[in-house]
């Protein structure tokens, strides 16, 4: 029940998307999200559009899997919309009592849905093609020169691949806790909500103790290997662009620039 | 004696319909006897842990059955709670699921789901505790301090205490220092001998087995691939290390001693019986 729940939800595989560095993704999703919000209308839209199906097609992520993530959304997704179509002013098509649809709404409120939507889609792509590991990696080495202002980069990247790795293990615990307690005859699915929320304590409490001892444990791990922060610490797998990086780069500015053009025309 | 609790056909696929899909058990059939103490041992993925899930209705069997008593367990899915306090379940390490401030609060969990009055309650937490071999000077103490082995029998303790028709126990000694085994298993033995009430004892320990079961289930690939007495199950010693288990250390002795041509029984599995079938060897009368 709980295996169901999916972070970081990464599909291995071996398309171009998944070989890309770490970093080159994460910019070109950051130059797709400029570019997103550069987009005017249709050409434009349609432009990032098409980058997109382009993305998802040499992924080989099912796009299913892309509507599917869309589902936590949707009821931003709605409401963004209604508030547009009728609070946007502009010529009006059809009033009743006191709301007004006009065209402008009916515009605006059409590519805001398609803007939150590729913008979920497009750095959705980034987490199905990039595993944990090697997005904190990438962020850790993009982020590198903050260290110059004293920013604990390479901490942060630690505790978020801790973190990830972390989850797996504390889902399968609670799911031993839970059958624990449900074999002394705890009941978690029926009663009101107070009632099922001092059901949870039988389970919370044995797991933050054991996540607890787990930190624990896992600091002594560490520090028995010499862990000592990022000072000085080399990496197994050092991060280099490839020709298919560079590639990749010169499309993405190429379709921006592109953009750009379009929007400053207004299409 | 009769069965207190039937499978019948049980399979449990894991992840059905999805790649990563495994038959955890398979067409499973086994009976445990009302009274009886069970082992059930087989190596690590055996399914073991697996079978006896089912067994509370922690798990839905993917097909089969399971009957407790004459009724199948799934039959009214909204009274399977009823199912999991006469089944009592005691997990693998189990110390790990205390959660009250107190000893007294964690054992009386079970009961109170029962829905027991106070008076009943506080009878079964003391002798759920006592059972477990534990001092009624703890009962007031947190869980948290108390040592690795007091934890878990006060986990023990906790479902002792819904006072279960069967008790089945997951490696209860695993993990403990010989000492801590020692008592540990004194202590269910004497449960199961006071009570007179079904043991279902899980493990993978052969001597453990060996010395305190009436009758032992071996599991192996997801299926049941032997039962019988203690001296059933170890007289095939080499089916048993085919399946990656081993006999207890006295059968090893006694098969050596065979092959090395002394004439006696190969599957004795207690030092007792090994003593006594070497002392009637050298004419000796056998004593107990």
């Amino acid at each position: 029940m709980l295996k169901d729940i999916t972070l970081g939800q990464y599909f291995p595989g071996n398309s171009l998307a998944h070989k890309l560095d770490p970093r080159t993704k994460i910019l070109l999703t950051v130059v797709y999200i400029v570019m997103l919000f550069c987009a005017k209308s249709f050409v434009s839209y349609g432009v990032v559009a098409l980058l997109l199906i382009t993305g998802v097609k040499v992924s080989g992520v099912a796009p299913r899997a892309l509507v599917r993530g869309l589902k936590p959304i949707l009821f931003i997704i709605c409401f963004t919309a209604v508030l547009n179509l009728f609070y946007t002013p502009g010529e009006i098509l059809v009033s009743f009592w006191i709301f007004k649809i006009t065209k402008e709404g009916i515009f605006t409120a059409f590519f805001m849905v398609l803007r939150i939507t590729m913008l979920i889609m497009g750095t959705f792509l980034l987490t199905y093609t990039t595993s944990p590991i090697a997005l904190t990696d990438g962020l850790e080495t993009l982020l590198g020169p903050l260290k110059k202002i004293k920013v604990p980069v390479h901490e942060l990247a630690m505790i978020m691949s801790i973190a990830l790795r972390m989850i797996p293990t504390l889902i399968e615990e609670t799911d031993k806790i839970m059958s624990a307690q449900r074999a002394r005859g705890a009941d978690f699915e029926s009663g009101s909500l107070m009632q099922r929320a001092k059901a949870l304590v039988p389970i919370l409490v044995p797991l933050f103790i054991s996540a607890f001892r787990r930190a624990d444990e896992l600091a002594v791990a560490m520090e028995c290997r010499c862990y000592h922060g990022g000072e000085g610490r080399t990496k197994l797998h050092v991060l280099h662009y490839q020709t298919r990086d560079y590639l990749v780069f010169l499309v993405y500015i190429g379709v921006l620039f592109g953009v750009l053009v379009l929007a400053h025309f207004g299409l | 004696m009769k069965p207190i609790i039937r499978v019948e056909n049980l399979t449990h696929t894991y992840g059905e319909n999805t790649p990563f899909c495994r038959s955890a058990v398979k067409d499973v059939n086994m009976e445990i006897l009302e009274g009886e103490f069970l082992g059930i041992i087989g190596h690590t993925g055996s399914g073991k842990s697996t079978l006896i899930q089912h067994l509370n209705g922690l798990l839905k069997p993917t097909s089969g059955r399971i009957l407790l008593g004459d009724r199948d367990i799934w039959a009214e899915p909204k009274k399977i709670r009823e199912v999991r306090f006469r089944v009592g379940l005691v997990f693998q390490y189990p110390e790990y699921q205390l959660f009250e401030e107190t000893v007294y609060k964690d054992v009386a969990f079970g009961p109170k789901n029962m829905g027991l009055d106070e008076q009943e309650i506080d009878r079964r937490v003391r002798s759920a505790v006592a059972f477990a071999g534990l001092g009624e000077d703890l009962l007031e103490k947190s869980p948290f301090d108390l040592s690795g082995g007091q934890k878990r029998r006060v986990a023990i303790a906790g479902v002792i205490a819904m006072e279960p028709e069967v008790l089945i126990l997951d490696e209860p000694s695993a993990g403990l220092d010989p000492a801590g085994r020692r008592s540990m298993l004194e202590n269910i033995r004497s449960y199961h001998k006071e009570k007179g009430t079904t043991v279902v004892m899980v493990s993978h320990s052969m001597d453990e087995v060996a010395e305190n079961v009436d009758r032992i289930i071996v599991l192996a690939n997801a299926g049941v691939v032997m039962s019988g007495t203690p001296h059933e199950v170890f007289s095939r010693a080499q089916e048993l290390l085919d399946v990656g288990l081993n006999v207890p250390q006295v059968t090893q002795v006694a098969m050596e001693l065979v092959r090395q041509g002394v004439g006696i029984d190969p599957a004795a599995y207690t030092v007792m019986d090994l003593r006594n079938a070497l002392a009637a060897l050298k004419g000796g009368r056998p004593n107990a």
